[in-house]
């Protein structure tokens, strides 16, 4: 074995990682990348505990650190802020990996948890929960999850016809999506403007009712998913593919595609259900990603994950702090940064590639 | 096979004449064929003549217009990015409209429907001008990938830009909320003749891309090798899908299942060539269109339900139904 793979020789820049059966290649640039984005986004979170109204010194944080802070800025940065920050990074790494596993799946780079529906799905939930007359935070969540799982459940079995086909995958997708959209449409065009509007609030999406107990569950439903990341990255991989040649390397293409999908609306579900669709990162940070990390045509989803975390941190300290005393809603400023990044990369890629042609 | 499509071409205007004869006999005034005839032959003053010469003609005119431009833009779109996730708002044209209209409405107090048109048609053009530059890096042509994810981005920006503008300020959201679903019904007098000349050029630039769209299908480098000049078709497709989508949200507002849809059923019907797809994207989507505007006044009678929740009530099981009879093809 060892024999032969000094024969093939390792291209330059890569990297083979190995650790008992397990071994993986990635590429340095990939890796640098990657670590590069995770310290920035350790550093926007110390930095964002410290940034509010009530502004924190670097002393007090220290102090914090080792115990000996007061109880104001105790409870100003662990029970206001943390809570916040932690979550912005959670959902975005959730997010990152929820896009990253439909855009391989589909091998479409427009795909996202909204090819599967989830997204229409959660909004119809709730708007269901608000006629029904709930509007507490829980109902609404309860209203999300059970909304959008049903869809989800909904397309893949529409789409199930002797296997799970990308293509026919999204236009079911499309279609489920367009009619639970057009009974949303039909709810914000026809009742009460505040209803409306409250249904709309909660469907840009906000980090702005997450305390410790949501983000607590969505952590650890994510790291249930980080465990599983490594080999459904692997067998992804295969994926890409096709069909046919994934089935030839030794993977059980439905259950890995089933398998997959679950992940990808894992992963979904658990930010909907703290704190709303929040849109477009999920599309945006498997495209930032690759173009970050120079992985070619494949989906990567630490790249994705890495990627989503500083997304939605930046986007929600820009949320909170842009209009002092006017917070914006976290999923509209996600779009416009996530837009904004993507499309300067687009623009960027086309110059260097008119350079060297 | 020709044969076949043709025959099936004719159905189609057969199918869209009969939908326009429902939009002109149904609603809250239940009139007779022979009734309707008369109206529009000799119409004599009476209610039921009225009925149908003031209120249904244009709004039935406006659908066939808004329908058949719609359902041709989304071929098109879907012929130049061989994604079948596009739809014309890909280009970036819904969301253009949508900002111009939120940022009109926010900023310049504008308040009438009939003043929305030039800002959501200018709105449309710009965002799909943007999006074509920034994709072609402002000087090269762009490549089918890359215009679809600015398009995407781009379009989101303007949306996450509008979405802000509504949630800050309730008047706004108010007004944002009914544009958002797209109507052919009560548009001020005139809509239909400021709109037409624009549809009119794009169809027939639609139907000069035709051709050439065929040789795009078999993707960049075979394309080039028949002889096919690429950077004209996939500039007037864009030029096409700009007039034609943004003429139509500028009248109607937001419709958006009916490009999706419509060439994604039309497709299974005349096989992969975009003349015949286009032609009968231009019967199929007015018929839809007229027939969802029809369902939409009787469901919640005497209210009426916009067309465009109609299009998607309708045309989603339709298009669910035909995709699991099919053999699903991709593009």
């Amino acid at each position: 074995m060892r024999g032969l793979q000094a024969r093939a020789g390792t291209p330059k820049g890569t990297l083979t990682i190995r650790r008992g059966r397990f071994s993986a290649r990635t590429s340095v640039r990939s890796v640098t990348t990657i670590a590069v984005i995770s310290a920035g986004v350790v550093a926007l979170m110390v930095w964002a505990t410290t940034l509010g109204s009530y502004a924190i010194s670097p002393a007090e944080l220290w102090g914090l650190v080792e115990g000996t802070a007061p109880q104001r800025v105790h409870t100003v940065v662990v029970e206001w802020r943390l809570p916040r920050i932690v979550a912005a990074v959670v959902f975005g790494i959730a997010l990152g990996i929820s896009g990253a596993v439909f855009q391989s799946l589909t091998r479409n780079p427009l795909g996202s948890p909204d090819i599967i529906g989830f997204a229409s799905g959660a909004y119809t939930g709730v708007v269901v929960t608000l006629l029904l007359g709930a509007t507490g935070y829980a109902a609404r969540g309860a209203g999300a999850l059970i909304g959008g799982l049903l869809t989800a459940l909904a397309v893949y079995l529409l789409a199930f016809r002797r296997g799970i086909q990308g293509f026919r995958l999204i236009i079911i997708g499309i279609a489920l999506s367009a009619f639970l959209d057009g009974i949303n449409t039909w709810f914000t065009a026809k009742v009460d403007v505040d209803l409306a509007l409250h249904a709309a609030v909660w469907g840009a999406g906000s980090l702005g009712a997450v305390n410790w107990t949501s983000v607590g569950i969505g952590s650890a439903v994510l790291a249930v998913l980080l465990v599983a990341a490594p080999e459904a990255q692997r067998r992804m991989r295969r994926l890409e593919l096709g069909d046919d040649a994934a089935a030839a390397l030794g993977v059980p293409v439905e259950p890995t595609k089933l398998a997959l999908i679950l992940i990808g609306v894992a992963a979904t579900a658990l930010v909907t259900a703290a704190a709303g669709p929040i849109a477009f990162i999920a599309l945006a940070a498997p495209q930032i990603a690759r173009r970050l990390t120079g992985q070619g045509a494949s989906v990567d989803l630490a790249g994705s994950a890495a990627v989503g975390a500083a997304l939605l941190l930046g986007a929600d300290l820009i949320a909170l702090h842009a209009v002092p005393g006017v917070p914006l809603p976290t999923g509209a400023v996600t779009i416009c940064i996530g837009g904004g990044y993507l499309v300067w990369l687009l623009v960027r890629e086309s110059r260097r590639e008119r350079s060297t042609a | 096979m020709t044969v076949r499509r043709t025959a099936g071409l004719v159905l189609a205007a057969a199918l869209l004449a009969a939908c326009a004869l429902a939009s002109l006999a149904v609603g809250a005034a239940m009139l007779p064929p022979d009734v309707v005839w008369t109206a529009l032959t000799a119409n004599d003053g009476s209610a039921s003549h009225v009925t149908v010469s003031e209120a249904r003609v244009g709004r039935t005119l406006l659908g066939i217009t808004v329908g058949a431009a719609l359902g041709v833009s989304g071929a098109l779109i879907q012929a130049l990015t061989r994604n079948p996730l596009a739809d014309p708002g890909i280009l970036g044209v819904n969301a253009g409209a949508g900002f111009a209209v939120a940022l009109a409405v926010a900023f310049f107090g504008v308040t009438r429907i009939s003043e929305y048109l030039p800002f959501a048609f200018l709105g449309a053009i710009a965002a799909t001008v943007a999006v074509y530059l920034v994709a072609g890096g402002l000087r090269g042509t762009p490549t089918p990938v890359r215009i679809t994810l600015v398009g995407v981005a781009l379009g989101a920006v303007l949306m996450g830009v509008s979405r802000t503008l509504a949630l800050l300020n309730a008047e706004t959201f108010d007004r944002m909320r009914f544009w958002s679903a797209g109507t052919i019904a009560d548009r001020p007098p005139g809509t239909l003749e400021a709109i037409l000349p624009f549809i009119l050029v794009g169809l027939v630039l639609a139907a000069l891309c035709a051709t050439p769209l065929n040789a795009v299908a078999l993707g960049d480098d075979l394309a080039r090798t028949v002889g096919a000049r690429l950077g004209w078709a996939r500039a007037g497709v864009v030029l096409s899908v700009t007039l034609l989508c943004g003429a139509a949200t500028a009248a109607s507002g937001v419709i958006a299942f009916v490009g999706l849809m419509v060439p994604h059923a039309v497709r299974w019907i005349t096989g992969p060539d975009w003349r015949w797809i286009l032609a009968y994207s231009a019967l199929l989507a007015p018929a839809l269109v007229l027939a969802s505007d029809v369902v939409g006044r009787l469901v919640l009678m005497p209210a009426e339900l916009q067309v465009s929740i109609v299009t998607a009530l309708l045309g989603a099981p339709m298009l669910i139904l035909l995709v699991r009879r099919t053999r699903a093809t991709a593009l």
